[in-house]
């Protein structure tokens, strides 16, 4: 039910974003699904990748500060009102989401949303009790 | 132990008199032989007899590192160079080394008060002590090797470098003694530990190490992982090399300075006046007893207090606190004085920080600002942006109220600040560059 996400530490500095990537394709890995939250001194990069340990080794020999993190990733009816519907079941509950992005590609019909809670478990029951389609990992990283 | 049962527990009185007496002879001395010192203190109109109390030091000026490099290399000397028997010299940061000589009762003199350090560390004939401070001009090796030979204990002079060698023969010689600095001790256990050697399996019961800066926090994490108390030891060639002041095994709490050889004062770095006892500045010191390079009130830049309280150890000489930092480091931000160290000794305390950080000054309009970057590593690093920002006000808010200065803290990534290789780029000044009051 969880996927594992990276996430990377970047400095604000001209370069570190392309650094990253530049690694990652270097050593055959590829990004499914990426978010970069930034402040004015530093940005953090979480990304989705196909092979997650190689992925997080290999960052972390590169002098990377890397940090792993549980989020979810659920399927979103690809029509108007489709987000809403899940947000409004998750706020209802009163489960607060941390931060969410978008997969680049779409499954079948649908979009896949990753999310991060504070209460991870509590919002896989609540959904799965919304029945509301929540992807395993394995299916996420060959997406 | 204490080596010297009259010296080092005279009371106050005694000893002040002990050292006016040694401070007018001389200085009466110098006048008459060091053409430097006599220039000085007629510029100043002060004649060696005006000296009738300690407090009239204040009168005498200051000695600093520059003047020993304008009368370079034996201008300050006080003795001809029939009587001088031993050159050592510092390493210059800006080309020439600063020299400075000894004559034989000189070195009687550093022996001995090597001797009483080693004393202080709990150590007497039938040990055996390693010392691995640099044999050379710099005055750590020789300085512990003949005192550790007064003393009556053996030494192993084996100097630096070669550290699993070193390991060997700290197994097989089993001394009971380990003298380097402390830097240099933590790299041997952790040499030790790829080569299966655990330090607390060996012979080693005390550590003297200096020479450098240290913490606190690194003297338990010495002791942790060699298994001996750590002590520490202060001294600078200018004065006679290490020496001038060490820790006692009992108390661990101060250096005790050698007074009756050494007479300490502490200064404002920037009005250059005497501060009270206990308040925090810079380390003045005027030799009383040295006879080829003595010094009057020589500024050492380190900064420390000094407790005049007698220890618990018996010994009545002023403790020195650590070394907190170097005065040439001191900002002044928005008027409070600020030492690198002290934001160091901060983020010692904030767990999965590193002690790496650079300090970058500035200003904004007429007001000073100070930024701390520091380095984040994987033990707080957090994908969420608010946990990270979190860390970031912790930190300005532990220094704001350490050092009553506010502060922006910049995280940066891990390995991203220059080392500590000496004189390592703590401090960035960008108020001198555009041309404002440094």
């Amino acid at each position: 039910m969880k996927v594992e996400q990276i996430s990377v530490f970047l400095e604000n500095k001209a370069g570190r974003l392309a650094e990253v990537t530049r690694c990652l394709g270097e050593a055959g890995i590829n990004i499914r699904a990426l978010s970069l939250a930034d402040t004015t001194d530093f940005g953090i990069l979480r990304l989705i990748v196909d092979k997650y340990d190689a992925a997080r080794e290999m960052l972390k020999a590169k002098g990377f500060t890397v940090g792993k993190t549980e989020v979810v990733a659920i399927e979103v009816p690809d029509h108007p009102g489709g987000l809403a519907q899940v947000l409004a079941t998750l706020a209802q509950a009163g489960i607060n989401v941390e931060y969410m992005y978008a997969f680049v590609q779409h499954s079948g019909k649908n979009a896949v949303i990753i999310f991060r809670f504070d209460n991870l478990d509590e919002a896989i029951s609540l959904l799965q009790k919304a029945g509301i389609h929540i992807y395993q990992g394995e299916e996420v990283y060959k997406l | 132990m204490i080596r010297d049962q009259y010296y080092e527990t005279l009371p106050r009185e005694e000893l002040e008199a002990l050292q006016l007496r040694r401070l007018q002879a001389m200085v009466e001395r110098v006048y008459h032989l060091v053409p430097f010192y006599r220039q000085r203190l007629d510029e100043v109109g002060f004649k060696p007899e005006f000296l009738r109390t300690l407090a009239d030091l204040d009168h005498l000026p200051f000695t600093i590192k520059q003047d020993i490099r304008d009368n370079y290399p034996f201008g300050l000397f006080a003795v001809p160079m029939e009587q001088v028997v031993r050159l050592h010299a510092s390493s210059g940061t800006t080309g020439k080394p600063t020299p400075v000589g000894y004559t034989a009762r000189d070195l009687e003199t550093w022996g001995e008060l090597m001797a009483r350090v080693l004393a202080a560390a709990g150590l007497h004939r039938g040990d055996i002590v390693h010392v691995a401070y640099g044999y050379g001009l710099f005055t750590g090796g020789l300085g512990f090797h003949y005192g550790v030979e007064r003393l009556g204990a053996a030494v192993i002079p084996v100097s630096g470098g070669q550290t699993r060698r070193q390991i060997m023969l700290i197994q097989d010689f089993a001394p009971n003694a380990l003298c380097c600095t402390p830097s240099f001790a933590l790299y041997l256990a952790e040499v030790g530990q790829q080569m299966g050697v655990n330090f607390k399996d060996t012979s080693l019961r005390v550590g003297i190490f200096g020479a450098e800066p240290w913490s606190e926090a690194m003297r338990q994490e010495i002791e942790a992982r060699l298994g001996v108390d750590a002590l520490d030891i202060y001294g600078l060639s200018e004065i006679m090399g290490p020496g001038v002041g060490i820790e006692c095994l009992q108390a661990k709490a101060g250096l005790h300075l050698f007074e009756d050889h050494f007479l300490p004062e502490i200064i404002d770095p920037v009005t250059l006046e005497r501060l009270p006892p206990g308040e925090t500045g810079e380390l003045v010191i005027t030799t009383l007893t040295k006879e080829a390079f003595p010094l009057i009130r020589y500024r050492t830049r380190d900064v420390t207090s000094l407790d005049y309280a007698p220890c618990r150890c018996g010994r009545t000489h002023a403790r020195m606190s650590r070394i907190k930092g170097r005065s040439d480091d001191m900002l002044i931000i928005r008027g409070v004085n600020v030492f690198p160290s002290q934001i160091e000794s901060v983020l010692v305390d904030v767990p999965g920080v590193s002690p790496h950080y650079q300090l970058i000054v500035d200003r904004e309009g007429h007001l000073d600002t100070l930024e701390v970057a520091v380095e984040v590593d994987d033990t707080v690093f957090s994908d969420e942006v608010k946990q990270l920002q979190k860390l970031a006000k912790t930190i300005e808010g532990r220094i704001k109220d350490y050092l009553t200065v506010s502060v922006k803290v910049r995280l940066v990534e891990p390995r991203t600040i220059p080392r500590s290789e000496g004189k390592a780029q703590r401090v960035i000044d960008r108020r001198q560059q555009q041309g404002g009051k440094p």
